[in-house]
C-alpha cells in the first residue's frame, strides 16, 4: 500500500519534473496534475509496474472549470491488489481541448471519454469511436458546460418549459 | 454443392422491448444465428442528473435525484451520496443512525435482487417466480413504508442523519422477516436454479473471463460471478461493516464454466443469505438511544475541495465525485455508475452467443436504465 | 352489420344497446403495451404482481403495439425517445386509449426546470386519455386511473359526434 507521495516521488523519478505536478489543497486527499502529451506513458506505466499494478480505472470525469476558462479530465484509479489508489488530473484550454485517450490501457475508459466529450467536449485523440453517448447525434452544445444555452426546438419538439 | 450465398443481417432489438429492462437499443449484426457484434445505444432516458444537482440551492436538495438514478435500490444511491458529503464535511454520525442505515441497505439489497431474479426468470419464460419474488418485495417494501412513508423512492438518508426515526414495532417486523424468508430461498432454488431448463438456457452462456472482467472496469455481482473475490464492503470498508461477519460470495462454475449467466445468477441468490445475517447481526447490537436527526447541519458549506469516495451497490461499484467552490450549492457532482460500465460490457460478452442468448446476457448483467443513462 | 356502416348523426335505441354493450366488452379486457420507461414501470410491475393484482379487471401485458388497447406511458419520457412513442402510437389500431402515468410523463416531472433533454409532457408528442399523478403513483392511484379509463370508455357512442 503506497501513500500518494510516494508514488509522486516514482513518477517524478522517471518522467521528470515538468510533466509531473503535485497539488496538496485537496481537501480529503491529495492530485497529481499531470500534461496533456505525458498521460499515456503515465497511465501506462502505473499499469504495467508491479510495485504499482494500477490495475482498475474507478471514474473518468470531464470537468469546466469557468473561471480558468479551462476543461479539464479526472482519472481516478485503484489497484485490487495492492489496496491502493490514486487521482490523477489533465488540464486544457477551452479554444483547444485535445487530451490524448487512455483507452488502450483500461477498456473501461471507451465509454467514459464518449461521455466527457458528450457533455464537456473535450476531444479524446486516438479514440476509436468518438460519438455522443447520451444526447442524440445531432444535438447543440456541450450541456455540462457552465454557459450552456439550451436550445428552443429539436425536430419540432418544445424543448424548454 | 453450390456456394450458399451469406450477407449479415443488422437487427434492431429497439427501445421497446419486453426483455432490455428498460429502453435500450441494441443493434445486432447477425451472420444467421450467431451474434457477430452487439452495439448498444443508450442516453434514452437521459434526464440530466448531473445539471439538476449543480442548479440546487443545497447539498441536501440534490436526494431526490440521486434516488431516481437506481431507482430499483434507492436506498444505495443515498448511502453513497451521504458518505461522501460526511467525509467531505468531516461529520461523524450517531450509532444509532449507523445501524439503521445498514439495516436498510441490506434489506434494500434484498429487495432489489429479488426484482433482479424475478424479471430474470420472467426474461427466459418462467413466469411463476417473477410473482413469488415480487410478494416477498412487498413485504420488504411494508417496512419501509412504515418507516419513512414511500414504497420506492424514499429521500430517507439526508446528509448527517436520517428524515425519520423508526417506528416503535420496527425491530419486531424485521425479526419476524428473517424468520419468514429462508424457506423462501429454498424455493426460489427449486423453482429456478436447479430448474434443468434454466440451466440449460444459462449455463455455459455470456463467459466473462476473470482479467477482462476487471480490465473492462467490471464490479459487484457481474465481477463475483468471474472468479474475482473482490466487495467493497470488505476491502474497502464504509460506514459500519467491519463489524459484520459475513461471506463473500464468489461464482465457481458449479454448472458450466466459471463467468457465465448461471454464475452470476447464484452470486446473487447466495448474496440475499448474506445479507440476512447482517441484518440479524445489526438488528442484535443496535443500540436503543439515539437521536437520528442531531449531526444534520444547519446549513451545508462546505471548503473548496473535491472528494471521491464509492459504495458496494447491489448493482457495483457507485462512486460520487463531488467538487464544491465554497458556496451553497455543488460545482459538479458525478456519479460514476456500475450499469454504465457493464452496458459497456455487453458486446465483449454476446459476441459468439446466439440471438437467444442475448436476451439471457442483458438479464444476468442486471442492468437499471436510470443508473445508465442518469 | 349494413346498419352500423352508416354515419349516423344521431343515436336510437339500436346504437344506444349496442354501445353498451360494445363498450362492456371493451372495458372488461382491456390489454396495455408494457411500455415502463423509468421508475414508474417498477411500480407498474408491482400492480402487475399478485398483491395488487391487474389481471382480476382482465387487463393483461402485451408486448407489440399492435395487440395492445393502451399505452401506459410510465416513467420519464426524453427528446430521444419521443419520435420514437410518436411511432408506436401510430402502429397501435384504434381503439386505442393513453394513460400518463406519473408526474414526469404528465408535465415533466422532478426535470422541469434544468432538464434540457426532458420532453415536458408526453402529451406535446400524442394525445392522453388519462393522467395519474404522482412520484410514483401507488399501485392504487394507477388502478382508480384504469377506472377513469373505463367511465372515459364507457360514455363512448358508435354515433359520429358533431365535435371538432
Amino acid at each position: 500500500m503506497k501513500a500518494p507521495e510516494e508514488i509522486y516521488a516514482i513518477l517524478k523519478e522517471r518522467f521528470g519534473e515538468e510533466k509531473i505536478e503535485f497539488k496538496e489543497d485537496g481537501k480529503v486527499v491529495p492530485w497529481i496534475i499531470v500534461t496533456p502529451d505525458a498521460i499515456r506513458d503515465v497511465t501506462k506505466f502505473l499499469r504495467d509496474d508491479d510495485d504499482l499494478d494500477f490495475d482498475y480505472l474507478m471514474c473518468l470525469s470531464g470537468v469546466h472549470y469557468q473561471k480558468e476558462n479551462t476543461l479539464g479530465v479526472t482519472y481516478h484509479i485503484n489497484s485490487t491488489r495492492k489496496k491502493h489508489s490514486l487521482t490523477l488530473k489533465c488540464i486544457v484550454p477551452e479554444d483547444n481541448p485535445h487530451v490524448p485517450s487512455i483507452e488502450s490501457v483500461w477498456k473501461t475508459a471507451n465509454w467514459h471519454e464518449r461521455e466527457a466529450y458528450d457533455m464537456v467536449g473535450i476531444m479524446f485523440d486516438g479514440h476509436p469511436d468518438l460519438r455522443r453517448i447520451l444526447c442524440p447525434d445531432d444535438w447543440d452544445g456541450y450541456p455540462l458546460r457552465k454557459d450552456y444555452k439550451v436550445q428552443e426546438y429539436y425536430r419540432g419538439m418544445k424543448v424548454p418549459y | 454443392m453450390p456456394e450458399l450465398r451469406t450477407e449479415e443481417m443488422v437487427i434492431n432489438m429497439g427501445p421497446q422491448h419486453p426483455s432490455t429492462h428498460g429502453v435500450l437499443r441494441v443493434e445486432l449484426v447477425l451472420d444467421g444465428e450467431i451474434v457477430v457484434d452487439a452495439i448498444p445505444h443508450i442516453g434514452y432516458l437521459h434526464r440530466c442528473f448531473e445539471k439538476h444537482s449543480e442548479s440546487m440551492n443545497d447539498y441536501q436538495q440534490v436526494i431526490p435525484y440521486v434516488d431516481r438514478m437506481d431507482y430499483v435500490a434507492a436506498i444505495s444511491n443515498e448511502l453513497g451520496y451521504a458518505i461522501a458529503m460526511e467525509r467531505m464535511l468531516d461529520i461523524q454520525v450517531p450509532e444509532r443512525v449507523e445501524y439503521i442505515r445498514v439495516i436498510f441497505a441490506e434489506l434494500q439489497r434484498i429487495a432489489s435482487h429479488l426484482l433482479a431474479l424475478g424479471t430474470y426468470g420472467l426474461d427466459i419464460g418462467a413466469f411463476t417466480p417473477f410473482l413469488h419474488c415480487f410478494r416477498e418485495r412487498e413485504r420488504i417494501l411494508d417496512i419501509f413504508e412504515s418507516t419513512c412513508g414511500a414504497r420506492l423512492l424514499y429521500n430517507y438518508i439526508w446528509v448527517g442523519g436520517l428524515s425519520h426515526d423508526v417506528p416503535d414495532n420496527f425491530k419486531n417486523k424485521v425479526r419476524d422477516f428473517i424468520k419468514y424468508f429462508p424457506p423462501k430461498i429454498k424455493g426460489y432454488n427449486d423453482l429456478l436454479s436447479y430448474n434443468k431448463i434454466f440451466i440449460d438456457r444459462t449455463a455455459d452462456v455470456g463467459v466473462l473471463p476473470a482479467d477482462v472482467a476487471v480490465n473492462c472496469g467490471a464490479s459487484g455481482p457481474v465481477l463475483r460471478g468471474s472468479g474475482v473475490e473482490w466487495d467493497l464492503r470488505r476491502h474497502d470498508p464504509y460506514s459500519i461493516y467491519d463489524r459484520f461477519d459475513f461471506d463473500i460470495v464468489v461464482g465457481k462454475g458449479e454448472m458450466g464454466t466459471v463467468g457465465d449467466c448461471w454464475d452470476r445468477y447464484i452470486v446473487r441468490v447466495r448474496e440475499m443469505e448474506q445479507s440476512l445475517r447482517i441484518i440479524e447481526q445489526a438488528v442484535e447490537q443496535m443500540p436503543d438511544e439515539g437521536d437520528v436527526k442531531e449531526a444534520i447541519p444547519k446549513r451545508i458549506r462546505p471548503d473548496a475541495g473535491e472528494v471521491y469516495a464509492r459504495t458496494e451497490t447491489p448493482r457495483g461499484d457507485l462512486g460520487y465525485y463531488i467538487i464544491s467552490d465554497g458556496s451553497m450549492s455543488p460545482y459538479r457532482v458525478k456519479a460514476r455508475s456500475p450499469c454504465f460500465v457493464h452496458t459497456g460490457l455487453i458486446p465483449t460478452i454476446s459476441r459468439g452467443a446466439m440471438v437467444a442468448d442475448v436476451v439471457a446476457i442483458i438479464g444476468s448483467v442486471d442492468i437499471v436504465l436510470g443508473e445508465v443513462d442518469r | 352489420m349494413g346498419l352500423l356502416d352508416k354515419k349516423f348523426e344521431d343515436s336510437n335505441i339500436i346504437i344506444t344497446s349496442l354501445d353498451k354493450a360494445f363498450n362492456w366488452a371493451r372495458l372488461s379486457s382491456i390489454w396495455y403495451m408494457q411500455f415502463g420507461l423509468a421508475c414508474c414501470a417498477i411500480e407498474m410491475m408491482a400492480t402487475a404482481a399478485s398483491h395488487y393484482d391487474f389481471d382480476r379487471f382482465g387487463i393483461i401485458p402485451r408486448s407489440s403495439p399492435r395487440q395492445a388497447d393502451v399505452m401506459i406511458v410510465a416513467g420519464t419520457v426524453t427528446i430521444k425517445m419521443g419520435p420514437r412513442i410518436k411511432r408506436l402510437y401510430e402502429q397501435m389500431s384504434e381503439p386505442r386509449y393513453v394513460i400518463s402515468m406519473g408526474s414526469c410523463a404528465t408535465c415533466g416531472g422532478p426535470y422541469w426546470e434544468h432538464g434540457y433533454h426532458v420532453l415536458k409532457g408526453v402529451d406535446r408528442v400524442i394525445p392522453v386519455d388519462v393522467y395519474v399523478p404522482g412520484c410514483p403513483p401507488r399501485p392504487e392511484a394507477l388502478l382508480e386511473g384504469f377506472l377513469k379509463l373505463h367511465e372515459k370508455i364507457r360514455s363512448e357512442s358508435l354515433a359520429k359526434k358533431k365535435t371538432a
